[in-house]
């Protein structure tokens, strides 16, 4: 809903929104300027010798006038003609033109009118209700993906287009809110739709019936200093009955002309004082560091149109279109989908495609749409979902526990719950494992028992679907391929081959970083943006599955860099074990969000053996600004199968790295990177005292006796892997 | 639509009782092009006393920014009711306003003056921008204005 809310306005008022924050940005720099460049007024001056000094100069002025940025104008008559200039305060004397800057007045009108008129006014303030909206959706947005509104400011991750756009937003937000409501408030006072307008004139007393008391020697103008003067009108000398009128700060004043005393005084109504303030506030004018403040943030506006529509056409792009959906009403089989990048659609038309092959009529919708009085032939109802951050319901299934909670009866149709996630988090499936939770508990019949399928393994979808299709009393074989990002050639630009003598075969191979366009730079889509810890799926010549590698390297490093142990009788190790420099071979990227180090300055303790040094490798060389990294490298013989062996030691020096510890398990000792662990002990526990993070990547079996060895280790001091698991501080990246 | 708010005009703004002859009557004020928004412009007149009479036309719509027509707007306090159904759009630089209403006899050669007060956003307010005396003799000649009014006539 929040979505949605943020969505349509954005898209509908982006092109306005474009327009008036560039033009507003702009005009936040003519208050500044003014500030400059007005003439200073010498301290205590008051608006009695101000008027004097200028009437001295003009015998026949008419009004002066005080801008809020200091400025003073002054317009009289001379020889018949009116005339206007800027006056400096020291002399009384003009020193510059009062006409209207034309560039500044074009393009205040095109930020309020677009150049349009009222009709242009009702535009531009639609599009600043868009962007309050916009603000404050986007705000509950942000609070939502952090995790609440204490974690404002925690870092985002991502693709880049939809960093950048929280990234701006968290900062540009106070000051768009400010902008938009602000201007909502001027359009409804211009439009005198607000109480706001002047107070009629007020009755006077009685005029002394003089003329020509000298302006230097009233009371009234004398206790007034300049910098509260907002204007000074001078009356007919052929009229008795008129009055001077001083405007200033407090309100405004009726003066008699032959006396210099107060004949009547009205003040500004509250309406009036919060009116002002407001287009102080707006405009910058009487407030110009604030004005740039809130240009500054203004500047920010295209850039989140941008990146936005960037996202809007991701997520479009991401969602597979379903042939042959059933309606709701004719459906024996409805599938409710709870997606957030799209993936798990991908899944749910496997599965649509799979069942109506099999005969049935079948209904595919977001959870979201859930509505069970429509479900009228049904008499399967399958979930599907994926989890959103800490369990949160994905942007497809919206509203949908609520909806479920308040069920009753239970529908009749018999129920099936299939989690998507990834076991590298904590909250793994916890959104689908609720729904699952809340049906039974709401008496309803499940069909298949709860199962998850993890980090999109088809193997885990195919065994899953095997089981549903017992329940419902069909063969379904799901034959999920998620389809393939486009595959890239890379060329080989370097290799580098280690481990022979210990009949591992390991080689780190080097591609040039391939060819990206502009949009998958700014969507981050592919080969765009990439760190250590992603994955690199290579499709290797003759089967069409692919096999993924740990990338040891960032795109900021400007290659492409994996490490590969030739399996016997590997075919895809088999052939990039083959390739020379100048062979290219088809590849993609996958993200990989759970196995990155993160930002921060806490410790990381690396731990790994073999090729698992690829990853903890790139982390290193990431490592510009000096956090603390302690490496544990498990290898079979340092001279053999040392990866990385120079590179580390050159790391060392450099401060990219901490502190290495190898552990050889050949030769007369052996030796195993749990051992190491072990030794290190106490050092260990400090570090993790300090907020340290583990991460570990290689083989099952390694991982394990390091999980083993840790939990011995931190058991002392009342930790467990588990416990920093939980909290997000160990995690592993096995196979 | 002119017409209209002419007859408007006599019903609401100059009822002067015992007026029974009354005459169509052209205003054209034409503007300078001073460099600035849209003028408004309020057309009122007054007896010889100096007195006001009433309200021919009011160019500009938002009422909070009468109070720049300080001529106008002291005689009237600012009472809207003064102008209603005469009321129209402000009047851009260079541009030229024309309108036809019928006046009584009775206004003419009898002391009787018409005043133009005159403001534009950020720039001075200019109270009779321009102040002719309403005469059949003086009917086409047109009158300069002191700030904003390049021309103004009235023809008979």
């Amino acid at each position: 809903m929040i979505r949605m809310l943020h969505r349509w306005p954005g898209l509908a008022a982006a092109l306005v929104l474009i327009v008036l924050s560039l033009s507003g940005a702009a005009l936040a720099l003519f208050p500044a300027a003014d500030r400059l460049t007005a003439p200073q007024v010498e301290a205590g001056l008051s608006a009695a010798s101000l008027a004097d000094r200028i009437q001295a100069a003009y015998p026949q002025v008419e009004q002066i006038r005080r801008a809020p940025s200091g400025k003073i104008t002054a317009y009289w008559f001379e020889d018949g003609a009116p005339q206007a200039a800027v006056i400096d305060p020291a002399s009384g004397r003009a020193v510059a033109s009062a006409d209207p800057n034309q560039f500044e007045r074009w393009l205040t009108n095109l930020h309020r009118s677009l150049l349009l008129g009222d009709g242009g006014r009702i535009v531009t303030a639609a599009a600043a209700a868009a962007m309050l909206v916009l603000a404050l959706s986007g705000a509950a947005l942000v609070a939502r993906r952090a995790g609440g509104w204490r974690r404002w400011f925690t870092p985002m991750r991502g693709p880049l287009a939809g960093r950048l756009h929280v990234e701006i937003a968290r900062l540009a937000v106070a000051g768009l809110l400010l902008s938009s409501a602000t201007a909502l408030w001027m359009t409804a006072s211009t439009f005198d739709l607000l109480p706001d307008g002047p107070a009629s004139p007020p009755l006077l007393d009685a005029a002394s019936g003089r003329t020509g008391a000298p302006v230097a020697t009233m009371d009234m103008l004398k206790r007034t200093p300049v910098t509260e003067l907002r204007s000074l009108s001078f009356p007919d000398p052929a009229d008795a009955q008129d009055t001077f009128i001083l405007k200033t700060d407090a309100g405004t004043y009726h003066l008699d002309q032959g006396t210099g005393a107060v004949l009547a005084s009205s003040g500004l109504s509250g309406w009036q004082r919060v009116s002002e303030t407001i287009y102080m506030l707006h405009t910058g004018q009487g407030a110009a560091a604030l004005g740039l403040v809130l240009g500054v943030m203004a500047l920010g506006v295209p850039a989140l149109a941008g990146t936005g529509l960037v996202l809007w056409l991701a997520g479009r792009r991401g969602r597979p279109r379903i042939r042959g959906n059933v309606a709701a009403g004719q459906a024996g089989t409805v599938l409710l989908v709870g997606s957030e990048g799209g993936s798990t659609w991908g899944f749910a038309a496997t599965l649509h495609a799979a069942l109506s092959r099999a005969g049935q009529a079948v209904h595919v919708a977001p959870m979201s749409a859930f509505d069970p009085a429509r479900y009228r032939q049904a008499r399967h109802i399958v979930i599907l979902t994926a989890t959103y951050g800490n369990g949160d319901a994905p942007a497809s299934a919206r509203g949908f526990l609520d909806r479920l909670k308040f069920l009753r009866p239970a529908p009749a149709a018999s129920l099936a719950v299939l989690g998507f996630g990834d076991r590298g988090f904590p909250a793994y499936c916890a959104f689908a494992q609720a729904v699952a939770g809340t049906a039974r508990a709401a008496g309803w019949k499940m069909a298949v028992p709860f199962d998850t399928v993890d980090r999109q393994s088809p193997q885990d979808f195919a065994r899953w679907g095997r089981s549903l299709g017992a329940a419902m009393g069909l063969e379904l074989e799901l034959d999920h391929r998620a389809a393939l990002p486009a595959a890239l050639p890379l060329t080989l630009v370097s290799r580098r081959d280690y481990g022979a003598q210990v009949q591992a075969p390991t080689a780190i191979l080097r591609f040039a970083l391939p060819r990206v366009t502009l949009l998958r730079r700014l969507t981050g889509h592919g080969f765009g943006r990439f760190t250590a810890g992603d994955l690199l799926g290579i499709l290797p010549e003759g089967p069409a599955a692919p096999r993924f590698y740990s990338l040891a390297s960032g795109r900021r490093d400007g290659f492409v860099e994996i490490v590969v142990r030739k399996q016997p009788a590997g075919l895809c190790s088999g052939q990039l074990h083959e390739l020379r420099p100048g062979d290219t071979v088809r590849a993609f990227l996958r993200r990989n969000p759970g196995f990155r180090a993160g930002r921060g300055r806490a410790p990381l303790i690396l731990i790994g053996a073999g090729t698992g040094i690829g990853p903890l490798a790139g982390f290193v060389r990431a490592n510009a600004g000096r956090r603390p990294i302690h490496l544990f490298f498990g290898m079979r013989h340092l001279r053999s199968d040392f990866l990385y062996g120079r590179e580390l030691a050159g790391w060392l020096r450099e401060g990219r790295l901490r502190r290495l510890v190898a552990a050889c398990s050949r030769g007369e000792r052996p030796y195993y990177v749990q051992d190491a662990l072990r030794r290190e002990a106490a050092e260990i526990v400090q570090l993790i005292g300090k907020g340290a993070r583990i991460m570990v990547c290689g083989g099952r079996d390694m991982a394990a006796g390091v999980s083993a060895a840790l939990a011995d280790i931190l058991e002392p001091a009342g930790l467990s892997p588990a416990l920093l698991k939980a909290e997000g501080r160990y995690v592993e990246d096995v196979y | 639509m002119k017409s209209l708010l002419a007859i408007l005009a006599v019903t609401t703004a100059l009822t002067i009782p015992g007026l029974a002859m009354a005459r169509p009557v052209t205003l054209t004020a034409t503007l300078d092009n001073y460099g600035g928004n849209g003028a408004y412009l309020a057309l009122y007149v007054t007896d010889a006393q100096g007195a006001y009479v009433g309200s021919l036309w009011m160019a500009g719509a938002k009422s909070k920014y009468y109070e720049h027509l300080s001529g106008w707007y002291d005689a009237t306090g600012g009472n809207t009711a003064e102008i209603d159904g005469i009321t129209g759009a402000s009047v851009g630089a260079g541009r030229t306003l024309e309108i036809t209403l019928d006046l009584a006899d009775s206004l003419f050669d009898a002391g009787y003056k018409l005043h133009v007060d005159a403001a534009v956003e950020d720039m001075r307010d200019s109270p009779n921008d321009v102040t002719v005396p309403l005469t059949t003799a003086g009917a086409g000649t047109p009158a300069r204005g002191r700030r904003y009014v390049s021309s103004f006539a009235y023809a008979l």
